[in-house]
């Protein structure tokens, strides 16, 4: 098991070297001119010269990558060269809104997959055509026209929940949950349609297996069988589509922040990119990569643990 | 290696072929197939006379025309907030999002399926690094990516879809992979090896023909996608304004959302008519492709297959002192075509308390049907039907599920023929054995009863054995525990399913004898459906053989051993003398013999 854990964190590590590395070198190496998008079209080129050697850009580009790489192991992302924050604070700062919507949308996920795959696998029918009609729907509206159609229900025409903005769960929590459900919602259709589907194919499987016949005939109960037995033997493969969906809905939270005017990773991306912000644009892709390793690390101890033959020996 | 076998694999594929020419008709024969098809064909259409169709250049900004309602002159579908074409932006949204589509499915479906046909057919070490490779890339979060190297790629729609097309690739790879091994390991790709034909004939002409119909499933889910994630970021403001597409055009309708909704409307309408179309074509391709069954088999689907009475059954006076009581079993399946196929016609058996029955017959004969239909645990799907069937007296049909339940964890139990895999694997043997226990006594006693069982089943270390998973266990041990679990409920008949099949010779006997001792102890009445009359010779009191669902013959051991009526019993019965006499011949001899075969 130890081992196991040291191994999956060595694959993180390199995952998150690899990608960044790939980052650093396709940005940096692009030659966007990025004194000049800071300067503006009047600059001078003694102007962009002299802010390329404050921001170090005229460095070789080896040097300035073991000196952010360095930056990183310390854990400073460096600073932003338009508003000349540090990068590590607003990532901290835009964390929980991003984080809240996310994780709402994980649990309604859960939760739904798990009640309509277990059911529709026990007792098909109507339940089957549910798990299909809202997996067609995910595929055909995407997520940014599933997004304004219920913003324009709930938001604007019935006036449930605010349409934008995000309030902090401190201040106040329907406040908060107000402010992620609905995005949290958009989410969670596009999820639910693949891990509901995973969940029914896993149990089916699992429920036509000896073990089964066998607690049957010792007179165990349906309950037990479908919510015990075959549950439990499901939930490893389910837990692996999780963690593929987790970073799935992660990426697709960056349109719905958009829609929902939520100051959250998304929109701290887009303005990276747009700008050209280098740092900033190293700084999400870290970050996004870290917590998807995080995730599957997580998702490998679950995995783990839930099978005994890795767990005893 | 004969002619024969090597002409076979071409049969094999000219008979997919026309499976294949069937799909296609059948897709067209769907009517939701039909109209995805038709929908398709005419949004491509719309997006390729695009010139032709719209009056206006879709980036053309009219200030008359702003807001302008749909119907206006000239201006169909009306105009945007800038004064802008709505008809002419959703023909021209069209033709990008089928590019997107196009590089999008096209980059992860070359990727995909070249690397997959590697990593499939060489196996090895280059499996392991590609297969390693993929599941890295799979995890990538490809969107952060795609937007943080949106720039570096000049921001196009077109690059970013061939940077996002990479990360579908390994959706394709693992499909490929999974199915060119499966492929490789059949033996007709052996059969066309060996006839010689070059590694590159062998995969175009038969691996590929078998990874076609699923890759191109996934490659339209692909391509779904890929319009949904192109559409996404063009919403968010990636790419360039100069090229409208449906997801600049929800963006700019979105923040026009209070006044004029409808210009919402039209972008996602078609939008949703293009990934619907494909993701309908999807679907019904699978559906023709899995032949013409399925629709019949979802008719015919049943859900429970309770114990049908299909004649009057006589009154009570008949039952007897019988333990079991079995008239007319009919055990049936429904089939594609929509007949029944019988696996059991017209069964008759009886048990008597505390005596030991044989069930006999080779694989298919329906003997273990019979069993399981005894215990009510055939699938679902399966009907049963019978003149009479009762259990100590009591009829077992219509008995519903729970009371079928109770008759389980009481006074009727089974022995499985597979020891490992009738073990839940993730729970202990001593948590899944106490389970059905629980309802009649304190979890204490059900601990102690069960452990004082592992004790008598003959397993050195009942608490061990107890507290460890299957896995931790051998399987003439696993077999110990079930019969353990199934004499638990100190039941009046037994139904053990060749108890010895799966285990050690060595190993056979002794739970033969455990059986017969446990048998005498409990003096159950004990059904032993074997295909071994040495077996039967070893335990039973009566024996019935069956063949094809029938019943052949049935009487008292001895006399069946030495006159069989049939000549199928007599064949049964050679067939274990001949295992007999090969045991007893001299090791040397069986040795040469056995050189001589190769």
């Amino acid at each position: 098991m130890f081992t196991f854990i040291l191994k999956r964190l060595g694959e993180g590590a390199i995952l998150i070297f690899v990608v960044t590395a790939i980052t650093f070198f396709l940005t940096f190496g692009a030659g966007i001119p990025v004194a000049h998008n800071i300067l503006g079209p009047s600059a001078t080129p003694e102007q962009i010269a002299s802010l390329n050697a404050d921001l170090g850009l005229d460095r070789p580009i080896l040097e300035q990558y073991f000196s952010w790489l360095g930056g990183v192991l310390h854990g400073d992302l460096g600073h932003s060269y338009f508003t000349s924050e540090a990068i590590t604070s607003s990532l901290i700062h835009r964390l929980p809104v991003t984080m809240s919507v996310v994780l709402v949308s994980c649990i309604i996920t859960v939760i739904v997959s798990v009640l309509l795959g277990v059911a529709s696998a026990a007792r098909g029918g109507w339940l089957d055509k549910v798990l299909q009609g809202i997996a067609t729907i995910s595929y055909i509206f995407p997520a940014i026209v599933l997004g304004v159609v219920l913003v324009y229900v709930f938001a604007v025409t019935l006036k449930w929940v605010p349409a934008i903005g995000f309030v902090p769960i401190g201040e106040s929590f329907g406040g908060w949950f107000g402010s992620v459900i609905l995005p949290a919602i958009v989410l969670a259709i596009g999820g639910i349609a693949s891990l509901a589907a995973q969940v029914r194919g896993t149990m089916i499987d699992e429920l036509s297996k000896d073990y089964i016949r066998s607690l049957r005939s010792r007179g165990v109960t349906e309950r037990s069988i479908l919510l015990k037995h075959a549950l439990r033997n499901a939930a490893g493969p389910a837990l692996t589509t999780f963690s593929l969906m987790f970073i799935a809905m992660f990426g697709s939270s960056l349109f719905v922040e958009k829609i929902f005017a939520l100051p959250g990773f998304g929109s701290f991306g887009y303005m990276a990119t747009i700008q050209g912000d280098l740092p900033a644009m190293l700084g999400v892709s870290l970050f996004s990569v870290g917590l998807v390793v995080v995730v599957n690390l997580v998702v490998d101890l679950a995995n783990g643990w839930l099978n005994p033959k890795v767990r005893v020996s | 290696m004969t002619v024969n076998e090597v002409t076979q694999p071409l049969e094999v594929s000219a008979q997919e072929m026309k499976k294949r020419a069937g799909a296609m008709k059948r897709l067209l024969r769907n009517p939701l197939g039909l109209s995805s098809v038709i929908i398709m064909l005419a949004l491509v259409l719309l997006g390729l006379l695009e010139p032709v169709l719209s009056n206006h250049d879709p980036l053309f900004a009219s200030l008359q025309h702003i807001n302008a309602p749909a119907g206006t002159d000239g201006w169909l579908l009306g105009g945007d907030q800038f004064g802008r074409d709505i008809w002419a932006r959703v023909l021209t949204s069209i033709n990008v999002s089928l590019i997107s589509a196009v590089i999008g499915a096209g980059v992860g479906l070359v990727f995909g399926s070249i690397f997959g046909l590697i990593a499939g057919y060489a196996g090895g070490r280059a499996d392991a690094v590609l297969s390693w490779i993929f599941n890295l890339l799979m995890t990538f979060p490809s969107l952060v990516l795609v937007m943080v190297l949106a720039p570096v790629i000049g921001s196009t729609y077109q690059g970013m879809m061939a940077i996002f097309g990479l990360f579908l690739a390994p959706g394709i790879f693992r499909l490929v992979r999974n199915l060119v091994q499966g492929v490789r390991n059949e033996l007709y790709v052996d059969a066309a090896r060996v006839a010689g034909l070059s590694t590159r004939r062998i995969l175009s002409r038969h691996v590929l023909y078998v990874v076609r119909g699923p890759v191109v499933i996934s490659t339209v889910f692909l391509a779904s996608t890929a319009i949904g994630v192109q559409s996404g970021l063009a919403f968010l403001g990636f790419g360039s304004t100069q090229t409208p597409s449906f997801g600049s055009m929800t963006g700019d309708a979105f923040a026009n959302i209070y006044t004029e909704p409808m210009q919402f409307v039209w972008p996602s309408l078609f939008l949703a008519l293009l990934s619907g179309s494909l993701i309908l074509f999807g679907n019904a391709y699978r559906d023709a492709l899995a032949g013409p069954q399925t629709v019949a088999a979802k008719k015919k689907h049943r859900r429970e297959a309770p114990h049908e009475a299909v004649t009057r059954y006589e009154p009570d006076g008949a039952v007897g002192g019988g333990l079991l009581k079995l008239r007319n079993l009919r055990v049936s399946y429904p089939q594609p075509d929509g007949s029944e196929k019988n696996v059991v016609e017209g069964l008759s058996l009886d048990i008597h308390p505390g005596e030991i029955v044989g069930l006999v017959g080779e694989s298919g004969s329906g003997k273990t049907q019979t069993a399981f239909s005894i215990l009510g645990l055939l699938p679902k799907e399966a009907r049963v039907a019978a003149d009479e069937m009762r259990l100590a007296g009591d009829s077992l049909i219509g008995v519903s599920q729970t009371q079928m339940r109770k008759l389980r964890g009481g006074v009727i139990s089974y022995i499985p023929q597979e020891p490992m895999s009738n073990l839940d694997p993730s729970f202990t043997v001593g948590s899944q054995l106490m389970e059905g226990l629980t309802k009649a006594m304190s979890k204490a006693e059900a601990k102690q009863t069960i452990l004082a069982l592992l004790e008598r089943v003959g397993i050195a270390d009942p608490a061990r054995t107890f507290n460890s998973y299957p896995h931790q266990i051998s399987g003439g041990m696993a077999q110990r525990v079930l019969i353990a679990g199934a004499v638990a409920s100190r039941p009046k008949l037994l139904i053990a399913d060749e108890p010895t099949t799966a285990l050690d010779v060595t190993v056979q006997a002794e739970i033969l004898d455990l059986l017969r001792e446990l048998q005498g102890e409990l003096g159950m009445g004990v059904l032993l459906v074997t295909h071994n009359f040495g077996v039967v010779a070893d335990l039973c009191d009566r024996v019935v053989v069956m063949r094809n669902g029938h019943l052949v013959e049935e009487g008292g051991v001895r006399e069946i051993f030495h006159h069989p009526s049939q000549e199928y019993t007599q064949e049964l019965i050679n067939s274990i003398l001949d295992e007999d006499t090969v045991r007893m011949d001299p090791p040397v001899v069986v040795a040469a013999q056995a050189g001589g075969k190769e």
